[in-house]
Order: C-alpha cells, then structure tokens, then sequence
C-alpha cells in the first residue's frame, strides 16, 4: 500500500513537472510567427544589483510588445550556459546573446551558430575567441571610467592629490581597467598613491574599511579615496566618519565610487560623497536598436562597442539620473546611506 | 584532578594567545604607537577599538562554530549565508514595521532569531536525525542560501538608513565604545552565563567523544545536536544583525561572504580538534580577534596587494604545523632531553612539566 502511494506520488510529481513543459511548447507554437526569435544566456540575477538590473532590462526591451519572441537561460555554470546556447541555436533564433561566465571555451558554439546562420551579440562580457565567430559585442569600457574618474579628480584643481586606491577583484575587468587609469596618473607624477589595497574578490565593504583604518592609524595624510565599486567606497567613508575626518563637499577627503547604485547617488546628491562613474548593466535597447535597423536595411555593427556612460558629481546630479540610470533600491531624496 | 583539568585548558590557550603576542610585537615594531587611543566624535579611535569592532561578527560566529564542532564532530559551513538570510528577515520585518523604534528593532531582530533558528533546526535535523555529514549538509543552504536572501530584499539590496541602526552598527551618543564591541561582549557573557549555568558543555562534549556511551549514560545525541545547530542558528542571527547594522543596507550577494571558512579557522586557532569532542570557547573567540590582527597586521606592513593572500596562507600554515601534535610531541621530548642533559636531579619534574602539552593531544583523539 505505502509502495503503491509512493509511486502515485512520484506519477504525480513527475506530470507536475512536465506540464509547463507542455504548456510552453504550445504556446511558442501559436505566436512565432511574426516575430524576432532571441535566445539570451546570462548570469543569475542573484550574482549582483548590477545583473539584477541587467537581467530586468532584457526582459523589459525584449519583450512580445517591442516583436520579440525571446528566452532567457540565467545560470553562472559556464557549461549550463554552453548547453543553453546550443539548446538556442537547435531552435532556431534568429540572434543569439551572451554575458558569459566564462571567457574561454566557446570556440565550437559560437562556430555552430555561425553556421546555423545565427547572428551572435555579446553583451557585457567578453569572450576570449576570434572576432569572427560573432557580430559584435556591447561592453562597459572601464578604462574610460577610470579615466573619466581621474579626468574629474585632477579638474578639482587640489593642491596636492594623495589617493588611497581600493580595487576590486584582482585582475577582474573592472579591477584593471579602473586602476589603470589612476596607476598612469601616478606614473605621471600627477598624484602619488599612499596607500593600494583591494576588497577582495568579493569587493568588500569590510575589507575597503580595514585598508583606510590601516592608513589612518599609521598616521598617513591623504586626501583621495577611489574606491573601485561603491560598497567599497561605502566601507571606506565609514572609516573616515569614526576617525572624525571630513570628506564629501567642502570636507577634506574626496570619495569617488563606481558602479551608480541609488544609494550612491543619493550620497553624492547629499554632498556625502564627491563623485560617481556609471558603469551601465543596460544594453539591451541598444541591441534592440541595431536589430531593428537592420530590417530597416542598415548593417550591423562589428567587432567591440563601448558603451556611452556618464559621471555625476554634486554639481551635475539630478533626481532623473537617479531614477533612470541608477540601480538597487533608491533610500529616497535627502537620505544618506552611511 | 582539577590542576590537571586547568593545565590542559591553559596548554590549550597557550598557542592561540603566543600567536596573537607574536603578532603584536610585529606591530609594536612597526611603530610603537599601536596600542595608542583617542576620543574621536565621543567614542575611543584606535587600533584597538577597530580590531574588536572589525572581528565581532566573526567571534560570534566561532562562538556557535565551536559547540557544533564539539558535538557533531564537523562544521557548519553556511553560516554567512545564514546570516544573509537572517539579516534579510531582519531588514524586511523593521521595513514592514513602518515607524523605526527601539522597540520595532527588538521585534525585528527576534524575527532574525526565528529565522535563525528555523535554519538551525534544518541544519541541525539533517546532521542529527538523517545523519548526514555536517559539511554536506550544510553544503545546501551554502549553495542555495544567498538565492533566498535575495528573494527575501525583493530582488533590491534594501537601504537601513536611519539614525537608530547606524548607532547600532556605530556609536550611541554619549556611549564611549563603539556599539558592536559592546553587543558582542554582552553576546560573550550571556554564552559565558548559559555554559556555566546548563550541563550544555559536558553533554555536548560526551556526544562529541562517543555518541554511544553519552546515549549509555542516557544523553540523547539527537537533541543535543540538533540543540548546538539551533544555537548556531541564532549566533548567525545575532552576527547578520552586527552586520547589516554596520554596512547600513543589505547586500545579499557580499554580506558576511566567505565568513565561515575564518569561522573554522578561528576553532581551529583556538586549539579545538576539528574532530569534536573537548571544547574551548575562550580558545576559539581569542583565534577570532587573531585572524582579525593579522589581516590587519598584513595590511599595517604595507604588503602587495597581490601577496597578502599568500603571505596570510602561508603564516597560518605555519601556525597550524606548529600546533599540530606531531611538532608538539617532538618539542617536548627535545625539552626533556636538553632538561635530563641539564640536570638529572630535575627529570622527574620535567616529566611532569611535559605532561601539560601532552594532555590535550590526548583528549583531542
């Protein structure tokens, strides 16, 4: 008997789970046809407030009311994404795009593509394969936010320029190209660096605080944090704020973030902070822009492309930035997240 | 009886506090002024305040770490991520309350504890009752924990922005002490209170040497068990509470991220076998503040971003070869060698001097 409900149990569990199955092909069947096939193969909105925002764009912009018939697969196991991709070009989609979570290993999907005749955008993160194998790729490029951010610093026109540099994750994307901009500064003699720590792979806010307590009981003058994401900026000015030292507008320290969540750019509206660089997960309409002009008769664009992303500083934020571009839950107008 | 029962516990603190005396000097070298304080804002500032503001959520972590590895001979690995979830109930609860009262705080941090709790009790009913390894067991929430803390902030990392938390996660106003230091040392002696008071210590440690013979003298390794993943369950809440306090908003993906593995380390610091059994609470909260000294130690003698990885891999080797019963027998029959050499008159002393070191190596088996 107990064997006999067991058995029924898993009948049941198993018609469960194959019942949106079904349901899901029969739908795909009545509405193709008019419509753009996509596959997107992404990272798990749960990876970041960046991917958060990144994964609700997609769904946004590649929607059945902008022509869309699209399916998104969001796993950070590069072979679940291989496998999904290649799930895609079985189906048929007309374009293929990818954040990968993995640089290498793609060579024989993105080939298979090709031949399926299946036009590949990659958006966000690169892959290491020739140029060849896809259409173009829609990227952050953070050596022009590190510039940007280094351009903005030495404008301020301070006497002296004593930075503290907080990276990232070590030899990430984000890590190098943000740096680079400020290592060359230095190199320059435009500024010298008084203390180089990093928060870690997981960009510590925790870690970001050590490293600015370590300088501040070693009695170090400084006069600059750049911090590489905002969490870490965030650890940093708690540092200053026990230490009773200024920052922000009129204060001594300049803090400069990365990454334009809400909450930093409520802190920078405030004068809490000075500056702020974007670093956009929003790349979704402007593949969809391309697609279109493409039916339109226009050829697609190659090869890498940056995207455009701006800088606020207390003078230039507006609550539109804020609400357009920013990403997490925004505190609300006048909070200042310490 | 009880001198032997002293030494033992006292050869067990001793390598924990010489590393930690080690790498004072270090800093002392680098400057003297390390032990300096001032008043900054109304709260003392030094290199002292932040080691114990830095390492209050992991003491309580190895607090609880400790209990479960006594009793059910592994380790929890997925208290951050418990704290993830708990600190989100947290959140979530004192938002939903609407007003941010003390009161609403109290009510909200109780919520964590509950949560805390209900993850203790799945943790603890997996590793007790369908004796699964505690590693693989709690290998689940570690894998799928920051995924439920994400759903719990509603897919945002809600913003805690307002003057009560940030004292809790700072200073209270006319408080001279930084509130975390304040909340663990009271987490500490209401942990100190429940050892000294309860028979929790004697049981969890007889489950821990032999399950069988605790069940023979009619403990029930079961309940115990599962009782020390429950109290794990509320270190982690009351450690997510600390935290998301201080970083006065909730990030699911980074709160607290890669705690546990210095949470075993900090037991292991402490001098408790990894394998159960005896127990030291002391050992292991003073292992705590010694991760805490050295990252910060690391970072004091300015070493390379790129090394202070390997150079905290490397010491920490170094520490756990020294501790390690192999290099601690052998040191103490070279000491009985050189002090027979010495003096003959004093072998006999000297045996029983050694015998300190010995004991616990013995009790951890």
């Amino acid at each position: 008997m107990k064997k006999l409900l067991k058995i029924s149990m898993l009948c049941a569990l198993v018609l469960l789970m194959l019942t949106p199955a079904a349901f899901a092909v029969g739908d795909k069947e009545t509405a193709t046809s008019s419509l753009i096939k996509v596959g997107i193969v992404n990272l798990p909105p749960e990876e970041s407030g960046y991917r958060q925002a990144n994964v609700e764009d997609m769904n946004k912009v590649f929607s059945a009311a902008n022509g869309y018939d699209a399916k998104q697969t969001n796993t950070g196991d590069n072979s679940e994404q291989i496998a999904a991709a290649q799930g895609y070009i079985r189906d048929g989609v007309d374009y293929l795009l990818i954040s990968a979570a993995n640089a290498s290993g793609w060579d024989n999907v993105l080939k298979s593509a090709k031949s399926a005749g299946v036009t590949v955008f990659l958006f966000d993160r690169l892959i290491q394969t020739d140029a060849s194998n896809f259409q173009a790729a829609l990227v952050s490029d953070m050596a022009t936010e590190g510039n940007t951010a280094v351009n903005w610093l030495l404008a301020q026109k301070l006497p002296e320029y004593k930075v503290i540099l907080i990276r990232g994750q070590l030899g990430s994307a984000a890590e190098q190209g943000r740096s680079a901009a400020v290592l060359k500064a230095r190199d320059s003699g435009k500024l010298t660096i008084v203390a180089d720590g990093t928060g870690g792979d997981s960009w510590s806010l925790e870690e970001a605080r050590k490293v600015v307590e370590a300088a501040i009981t070693s009695g170090k003058d400084f006069n600059v944090i750049y911090a590489e994401n905002d969490g870490m900026a965030q650890g940093a000015v708690q540092a200053l704020d026990a230490a009773g030292i200024t920052h922000g507008k009129g204060g001594k320290v300049k803090v400069i973030g990365f990454d334009f969540n809400r909450f930093a750019l409520r802190n920078v509206q405030a004068g809490y902070w000075d500056c702020n660089i974007q670093c956009s997960p929003r790349q979704a309409a402007e593949i969809s822009r391309w697609i279109k002009a493409k039916a339109a008769g226009t050829a697609l664009p190659t090869g890498i492309v940056f995207q455009k992303e701006i800088f606020v500083d207390t003078a230039s934020i507006t609550d539109d930035i804020i609400a357009n571009l920013g990403l997490n839950a925004d505190p609300g107008k006048g909070v200042i997240t310490k | 009886m009880s001198t032997v029962k002293t030494k033992a516990r006292g050869s067990h603190l001793f390598l924990p506090l010489s590393v930690l005396a080690i790498l004072i000097v270090i800093n002392l070298i680098k400057g003297a002024d390390y032990f300096s304080m001032t008043i900054i804002n109304g709260a003392l500032y030094g290199n002292v305040p932040n080691i114990l503001f830095g390492a209050s959520e992991l003491v309580i972590l190895a607090i609880g770490m400790t209990l479960v590895t006594a009793s059910s001979r592994g380790q929890d690995i997925s208290v951050g991520v418990a704290a993830a979830i708990t600190s989100a109930v947290f959140v979530q609860v004192l938002q939903g309350a609407g007003d941010i009262t003390w009161w609403t705080i109290a009510a909200s941090f109780l919520a964590s504890c509950a949560a805390g709790m209900l993850i203790g009790a799945f943790n603890g009913s997996l590793v007790a009752v369908f004796k699964v390894q505690p590693m693989v067991a709690t290998l689940i929430l570690f894998t799928a924990g920051r995924s439920i803390a994400f759903m719990i902030d509603g897919k945002l990392s809600p913003v805690l922005a307002n003057d009560l938390t940030s004292q809790l996660g700072g200073v209270i106003p006319g408080v001279p002490i930084q509130t975390p230091i304040i909340l663990t040392v009271v987490f500490i002696a209401l942990f100190a209170a429940l050892l000294k008071t309860t028979n929790l210590r004697l049981y969890a440690e007889s489950v821990g040497i032999n399950e069988k013979a605790a069940r023979l003298n009619g403990i029930d390794p079961t309940r115990i068990k599962f009782l020390t993943y429950m109290i794990l369950g509320v270190c982690s809440a009351v450690a997510g509470f600390i935290a998301v306090t201080k970083a006065g908003r909730h990030d699911s993906v980074n709160l607290l991220k890669f705690v546990e593995m210095d949470a075993i380390l900090a037991v292991a610091i402490g001098g408790n076998a990894l394998s159960g059994g005896k127990f030291s609470v002391t050992g292991s909260i003073i292992g705590a503040y010694t991760i805490e000294v050295l990252s910060r130690t690391l970072l004091r003698l300015e070493i390379g971003t790129e090394t202070i990885k390997a150079f905290k891999a490397v010491f920490i080797i170094i520490l756990m070869v020294v501790a390690s019963p192999v290099v601690r027998e052998y040191a103490s029959k070279a000491l009985r060698r050189v002090r027979a050499g010495a003096d003959d008159c004093a072998v006999a002393e000297a045996d029983t001097a050694a015998s300190g070191p010995d004991a616990p190596a013995k009790m951890e088996v």
